[in-house]
């Protein structure tokens, strides 16, 4: 059966980020154990990847292909360490699958594989700029098919790079798909150097309003606001962009905001040091 | 060719609700008819084919069939990545259309010419490539490629060319079409590149020579069966395709008789390794690079008197 587990209550917001800490814990220890890098990456967007699956997301886990179901599709694709857990915690597969990260043979690679190799994945994105087109075809077809689900996809701000993306605003709002939300994760920094600095990014949600989307920005690390603004999309015929301001490295704060963590590896004692933060004994 | 194509997908969105077109911001009028039929399922998808493929690629996961249709190095060189990942990677099954390809365009220039998507679009795992050679052919390809659980290339010409098939024949995707059986020596030609192709085999038999034509649509995956029987039938072989020598037609089918002691000789028709800067015709273009019939008689002629 479908679900989606309503967020009516501060508990509910509670439950969620007291997951977005335990994710973090995982994905920090996995990066550790398996030399995965893009953590500071993972780490920005983990509350965004709980809400969505522990609130808004109306999914079976067990029926990862069901025509009806609401599609999130991880288009900044090195976010897969983020995805793969959070996608455990939901239920898509069991959790000791993990313990297969980075092996040979492994499904769970850098970045996510195609959807009948990995049950819950919506696309296999890990160049970046493929995400949103995709998504807009999923949302097109739900149209033409008379089904209400919705199609969410998660950029990030360097992601805005590809002309792509911007190929992709245009038509998303040419065809008026009221049934398209994208998060873009806006941590400030791409892999070499400050996004805005690489590549004139701002003003970001004036440049989604220029292009015809309903545009909002909240603090991509407020669960409440993320539910919020995930939650008034689709109230017209616009595309959404939710513009999350976040911290690239959110929850130990010696990654925060230092780029260095978009290919560093943390160490057992960091391990231990973050985990200390989070407030995570597992 | 074109207009076979909006007549043919046309039919087959009032047989099928999930035949959907996507066009690059070309064919103005074209496909009236398929828009009366249900407006919903056309989009023109502008000047934007990086978009424009990702979009067939999200329609076809949600259990759609697309069809993308624009000038054909924009639907192939243009977007080649959302082709291998997006298409191909995700078996997602759509079909990509490439209109006036080869010099059908010669007149345009080097950035309306496409003598390179057969080479580049071979070498994707999943993809299936086609390259008819009329409008009768056309028709059965994207009828075959709509049953296909996979993505598949078509590469067709414009207007005005030849009827090759008075007939529909059986056709299925990888197996060649004989057109007219011959003893001496097999002419494998891929696309529009047919009707120069039949005319050399009518010159070659004014001069006693027996030559076998073969509709070889589908550069991938190759008909193994019918270049087994080249192996004993043959001792010389032709490829002929308005397309660059590297990496068409005339090398996936070197490549694939490259360890076989018993293969026979093997002419390559095609451009060369060149941009062509000079304007010309589509008939010029082909007399510049040896891809008509004569040229095609005398070589071969000449060629079986050394063999």
């Amino acid at each position: 059966m479908i679900t989606c587990i309503k967020p009516d209550s501060a508990n509910a917001i509670a439950d969620i980020e007291s997951r977005a800490r335990l994710l973090r814990a995982r994905i920090i220890e996995t990066s550790h154990k398996t030399s995965t890098p893009h953590l500071g990456s993972c780490l920005s967007c983990v509350d965004i990847l709980a809400a969505m699956y522990f609130s808004v997301l109306r999914i079976d886990t067990a029926a990862p292909h069901s025509p009806t179901r609401d599609r999130f599709i991880l288009s900044k694709g090195h976010g897969a360490p983020a995805l793969f857990q959070v996608l455990a915690m939901r239920g898509f597969y069991s959790e000791s699958l993990l313990d297969n990260y980075g092996k040979d043979g492994s499904v769970f690679a850098e970045h996510p594989p195609t959807p009948s190799y990995l049950p819950g994945v919506e696309a296999a994105t890990g160049s970046l700029g493929h995400g949103l087109p995709l998504g807009i075809g999923m949302a097109l077809a739900g149209r033409i098919q008379r089904r209400d689900y919705r199609v969410y996809a998660l950029l990030s701000d360097g992601e805005c790079n590809e002309g792509s993306v911007w190929e992709a605003a245009m038509f998303a709002a040419a065809q008026r798909i009221g049934n398209l939300c994208i998060f873009v994760d806006f941590n400030k920094w791409q892999a070499t150097g400050r996004s805005e600095e690489v590549m004139a990014l701002n003003p970001l949600a004036e440049k989604w309003t220029a292009f015809g989307w309903n545009a909002v920005e909240i603090n991509g690390h407020d669960v409440g606001a993320i539910l919020a603004a995930a939650d008034r999309c689709s109230s017209n015929d616009k595309p959404t962009a939710i513009i999350a301001h976040t911290v690239k490295g959110k929850g130990a704060s010696f990654m925060e905001d230092d780029n260095n963590w978009h290919y560093r590896i943390p160490t057992a004692d960091e391990v231990i040091r973050a985990k200390q933060e989070l407030g995570i004994s597992e | 060719m074109r207009n076979a194509f909006a007549d043919e997908l046309t039919k087959m969105a009032r047989e099928d609700e999930r035949v959907v077109l996507l066009s690059g911001d070309i064919g103005n009028r074209l496909f009236d008819n398929l828009k009366k039929l249900d407006a919903r399922r056309f989009f023109n998808c502008g000047v934007a084919e990086a978009n424009m493929m990702g979009v067939a690629a999200g329609l076809a996961l949600s259990g759609l069939r697309p069809f993308v249709y624009t000038i054909t190095p924009f639907t192939t060189t243009r977007c080649f990545e959302q082709i291998r990942l997006d298409a191909a990677y995700h078996q997602a099954p759509v079909v990509i259309v490439g209109t006036g390809s080869g010099l059908s365009y010669a007149d345009l220039g080097p950035t309306h010419h496409s003598l390179e998507d057969l080479a580049i679009l071979r070498t994707l795992p999943n993809l299936r490539v086609i390259a008819p050679c009329d409008s009768t052919e056309l028709r059965l390809a994207l009828r075959a490629a709509f049953n296909e659980d996979v993505p598949v290339y078509i590469r067709i010409g414009k207007k005005g060319e030849p009827v090759i098939h008075p007939i529909a024949p059986e056709f299925r995707i990888g197996r060649s079409i004989v057109i007219r059986p011959g003893k001496d020596i097999g002419l494998l030609a891929a696309g529009t590149i047919m009707p120069e192709v039949v005319l050399a085999a009518d010159l070659l038999a004014e001069r006693g020579v027996s030559a076998e034509v073969v509709s070889f649509h589908t550069i991938k995956p190759l008909d193994t069966q019918y270049l087994e029987k080249v192996c004993t039938h043959f001792k010389l072989l032709a490829t002929i395709e308005e397309h660059g020598r590297t990496g068409g037609l005339g090398s996936a089918v070197a490549e694939h008789l490259a360890p076989r002691p018993d293969a026979p000789k093997h002419i390559l028709f095609g451009t060369p390794d060149e941009f062509m800067h000079e304007v010309g015709s589509q008939r010029y273009a082909r007399e510049k690079y040896g891809l008509t019939a004569h040229h095609i008689c005398d070589t071969v002629f000449d060629a079986l008197k050394r063999y």
